[in-house]
């Protein structure tokens, strides 16, 4: 046997090229004295041009290295989300204090560094490269979660995320080892063959496998039981970081959740829907319950961030097209509501010096509406009411719930986001009442930036309300994902 | 022309939102103005024999199979008319006291925004769209039971309105399963491709094993709406701390669209359901009868009994509905235009002798009408129309609902024939301690002002037209109720 080196189609890796240069150059700014100050701009181009490149190829279909990465409708979709995602939080850190501790070129270094893993992880297609694209987006999101040096719990969330991170990816490598030794392939495509084939269709070892992937894939997205970090690692790290992370380690991991289930995992599906229906379940439900008591904003978000990845996991569950896009109009929208919130998060942190508890945010209804109605939209969208996109979303995750035959998840889902209104609507009301306090004016940067972060919330919340009265943009975009995986029953 | 009736009360919030606060309420009273203009041309242009006149349908979300289709038939036509004058006696009223607390321009927004809802729902064609705007109507309620509503001490009224909300929407998100579910249900049974549109849901019909649970989801989320016993949990609170325009079309017009859902769609598209657990529901009718009209002449209140007497009043409607017999229904919705009729002047005539005596209990009142027999007249019309009392328009409602409930039980019918006894007790207490008696000291014996009486009386004149003339109602509505009732009756 002959060795022949990979075929790599350059133009389908272009826009993971211009992640890497940026990367590299951030580096070099770090040490490049005075020219530090431009690193937030080369951040911020690096994302745009690869965005740029992904729109270029949009429809396209293909192998990128040798069947290793595949570049197709759900890697696009959801790289360009995470694109974006990573744009708002450069913004959100340019005043950031844990940003400036960090040393801002290194800081936007490990941003990039993650962000190139997150939309290497959506091409991913081999076992290879899906474990090596988790860890580069999630080793340095362990060091961004403790960038807030002077903070002891952005410490220890640091270290928390560490641990209990890297438990999970051994978990998941472990699992692999499994899967691979059923096999005998990595690439997914040649593992649904290898599955197919065999007969070890219902032999444990393949089962093993397959939950201990699940088991790691669960740490990653925050499914519970396995979710236990969640809530203080989004209280502890930086705003800028924890809005990163609440929707690009899910619009990450649940790409590859949904690609690897659905091609290589294909031939089980009657196996681990049922497990997938129970994180589902169990998310639902100690997500919401969780997320009651909370006083602490960010903590109320990681608890219901639970419960959503519990909806978001229906989507996997159908194995279905539907499923898959309904799945990635959910995550479009939920994108669309947290970034609006945590917008609001951000300013008032920076410019008001407040913390992140819920009471903090009493009588801005009054006072600031510009920061009231995002956070306002944000609630309701998540709790899924009309005329917002979250409405939508729900519909078209029960929708493809009950044509899947999974009718009591979705009776699950909609019970969940009832529950939900207990701690949701608990911000709405402290928002809107109460009388006004003067806000306390904490040394911050300068107004335009904040102008531009609460520009960046009224944003998300006009759309937030405008793809909730017209889908069919949004919703052909998301639709994208779910033609990808072609193998799937419509 | 539906698309506009529909988006016009928004399009003036909006415009409230953008002019200076002391003046939003000119383009809110506009808008609800003109919304009923063109609420009654096309009233006046309904055909009974053309339902399909003014009907449009725009596919909104074709892969889902859901479009944005209004209509407007005889079970509707009179509802959406309700809905348009029940606002701008509610925004006169409250423009008329304007608050002055610099938040003028959201009430309005939130008031007019709840317009639109409702008539959506009234309107919508489609199942989801229906329960979308089912879904909507309480997301200005929220905002406005929330940020205006006060309770006794003068506290927001936070808890009472997260109480009310939840309990609404445990009803309206498990229906919106339950629309899926049906759309499916459909397109099995069919075989043809998914559709919402609720005529073709009619004519396609859903499987009997369905039926079953889809209609407890869908009865549950109407029976909180209006609210019958025992899902009136969240009814005294949110009526005690509502600001009073908002709960004016709040109790006329949003309990209407619970038992609306019933004529429009758990009937026709669920008959096996609807005939089978018959029984069940006009028991829970008839308890919500008895209940309400018991605990309302407990209460001194004045919010608590138009409270308590509406559940009994939706229990009647529920049991007329659910005779399943074409008086039954016809009388069920003639009643729901009555009391949404007479429910606006007395919520609005609460505020007016809260002014005057500086209580809304009944306790230390009395002798209101020594000064201002106008006043008395008004409200004494109001008083005999919720007791029914023979000559009034909810006296034809209440006789032809018993009517229809006597041909199916005897027993319902004369147990039911009790609340009518004890609304006479509540309603006719409720007039007498607040109008006669002596005047107590601090209160005031005001006549009417001729504002506060242009906002009152056009309701009251329309309830006594409707007592002369009910077949401008029930000529125009017969048909299609007959429709629906016929739909479960070719079952037996």
């Amino acid at each position: 046997m002959t060795f022949q080196p990979p075929e790599i189609d350059y133009w389908a890796l272009s826009p993971v090229i211009a992640l890497v240069f940026g990367l590299a150059l951030t580096v070099v700014l770090a040490v490049a004295g005075r020219l530090a100050r431009i690193a937030p701009a080369a951040a911020i181009l690096s994302m745009v041009v690869a965005g740029g490149l992904l729109i270029g190829q949009w429809g396209e279909s293909k192998d990128v290295i040798g069947g290793t990465l595949e570049l197709d409708g759900l890697s696009i979709t959801f790289s360009l989300l995470i694109l974006l995602a990573g744009i708002v939080a450069v913004l959100f850190s340019l005043g950031d204090p844990a940003a400036r501790e960090a040393g801002r070129p290194d800081f936007l270094a490990l941003l990039l560094g993650s962000v190139l893993g997150m939309v290497l992880l959506t091409q991913a297609n081999n076992l290879v490269t899906f474990f090596i694209a988790l860890e580069l987006f999630s080793i340095p999101l362990y060091a961004l979660c403790g960038t807030d040096l002077r903070r002891e719990d952005s410490l220890e969330s640091g270290l928390k995320y560490l641990i209990i991170g890297s438990l999970g990816s051994a978990t998941l490598l472990f699992g692999m080892a499994f899967v691979y030794g059923a096999s005998g392939a990595t690439g997914f495509e040649q593992i649904a063959d290898g599955l197919s084939s065999s007969d070890l269709l219902g032999d444990p070892i393949i089962l093993t496998g397959v939950g201990l992937v699940t088991v790691g894939l669960a740490f990653k997205v925050s499914l519970a039981p396995f979710h236990q970090w969640t809530p203080d690692v989004y209280q502890g790290a930086p705003t800028a970081v924890t809005a990163f992370m609440a929707v690009a380690t899910k619009l990450a991991g649940f790409a590859v959740f949904a690609r690897f289930f659905l091609t290589a995992l294909e031939p089980l599906a009657d196996e681990w829907d049922v497990i997938l229906a129970a994180i589902a379940a169990i998310s639902i439900v100690v997500g919401n319950l969780g997320a009651i008591s909370q006083d602490s904003l960010k903590r109320m978000l990681g608890y219901s961030g639970i419960a959503q990845a519990g909806y978001m996991v229906g989507g996997i569950v159908v194995a279905s097209t539907e499923g898959v896009e309904a799945l990635s109009f959910y995550l479009a929208a939920y994108l669309a509501l947290n970034l609006g919130t945590f917008a609001v998060l951000v300013v008032r942190e920076q410019r008001d010096g407040s913390d992140d508890s819920i009471e903090s945010l009493r009588g801005i209804g009054r006072r600031d509406r510009a920061l009231a109605w995002p956070i306002t939209i944000g609630m309701l969208g998540l709790i899924g009411l009309p005329p917002t996109v979250g409405f939508l979303g729900k519909l078209y995750l029960i929708t493809a719930l009950v044509d899947g035959g999974w009718t009591w998840l979705g009776i699950l889902i909609v019970l969940g986001s009832m529950a939900s209104l207990a701690y949701y609507l608990r911000v709405v009301g402290t928002v809107w009442s109460g009388e006004t306090e003067s806000p306390g004016h904490a040394p911050g940067p300068s107004s335009r930036l904040l102008g531009l972060i609460v520009g960046v919330g009224i944003v998300f919340a006009v759309l937030s309300i405008g793809f909730g009265i017209l889908p069919d943009p949004l919703y052909d975009f998301a639709a994208q994902a779910g033609e990808a995986i072609g193998s799937l029953p419509g | 022309m539906l698309s506009i009736l529909l988006w016009l009360p928004l399009v003036f919030g909006i415009v409230a939102l953008l002019v200076p606060a002391a003046r939003a309420w000119v383009p809110a009273l506009a808008g609800t103005a003109l919304t009923l203009v063109l609420a009654a041309v096309v009233a006046v242009g309904f055909d009974p024999g053309d339902p399909g006149r003014y009907a449009e349908s725009v596919s909104w979300i074709p892969e889902l199979g859901i479009s944005y289709s209004l209509a407007i038939d005889g079970l509707s036509v009179f509802l959406v008319l309700l809905t348009a004058l029940a606002w701008v006696p509610a925004v006169a009223f409250a423009a008329s006291r304007n608050a002055g607390d610099g938040r003028e321009r959201l009430f309005y927004f939130m008031l007019l925004l709840g317009e639109t809802a409702t008539l959506g729902a009234f309107l919508a064609s489609d199942l989801i769209l229906f329960v979308l705007f089912f879904d909507l109507m309480i997301v200005p309620f929220y905002f406005l039971f929330g940020l205006w509503g006060r309770t006794r001490d003068g506290a927001t009224a936070g808890g009472a309105t997260t109480k009310m909300i939840i309990y609404t929407l445990v009803g309206s998100l498990l229906m919106l399963v339950a629309a899926v579910a049906v759309g499916f249900s459909a397109e099995e049974v069919s075989g043809k491709p998914i559709s919402y549109s609720i005529p073709e849901l009619i004519a396609r019909g859903i499987g009997e094993s369905d039926q079953y649970w889809l209609f407890w989801l869908f009865a549950l989320a109407f029976f909180i709406k209006m609210p019958l016993f025992p899902f009136n949990g969240w009814m005294p609170d949110a009526y005690r701390v509502a600001p009073l325009p908002a709960l004016a079309v709040f109790s006329a017009v949003l309990s209407k669209v619970g038992a609306y859902g019933f004529l429009r769609v758990v009937l026709p598209v669920m008959p096996d359901a609807a005939e089978l657990f018959q029984t069940a529901i006009l028991i829970f009718a008839v308890v919500s009868i008895i209940y309400g009209s018991a605990i309302a002449f407990t209460k001194i209140d004045l919010r608590m009994i138009i409270g308590f007497s509406s559940v009994a009043q939706l229990g009647f409607i529920t049991l007329g509905i659910f005779a399943l017999d074409e008086t039954g229904a016809n009388g069920a919705l003639f009643q729901m235009i009555n009391h949404g009729l007479v429910v606006v002047p007395a919520i609005l005539i609460v505020g007016l002798i809260a002014e005057r005596t500086g209580s809304e209990d009944l306790g230390p009142m009395g002798g209101l009408a020594k000064n201002a027999p106008i006043f008395a007249v008004i409200f004494l019309i109001v008083t005999m129309a919720t007791l029914a009392i023979p000559g009034s328009p909810n006296f034809i409602g209440e006789f032809l609902i018993l009517n229809g409930t006597f041909q199916v039980s005897v027993a319902i019918a004369i147990v039911a024939s009790v609340g009518v006894a004890l609304a006479a007790y509540y309603a006719l207490r409720m007039y007498q301690r607040t109008m006669q008696n002596p005047l107590p000291p601090g209160s005031d014996s005001r006549e009417i002002s001729l504002r506060d009486a242009l906002i009152i009386v056009p309701m009251v004149l329309v309830l006594v037209i409707l007592a002369f003339a009910p077949q401008i109602v029930l000529g125009e509505t017969g048909d299609a109720v007959s429709a629906v009732v016929e739909k479960v009756g070719q079952l037996g």
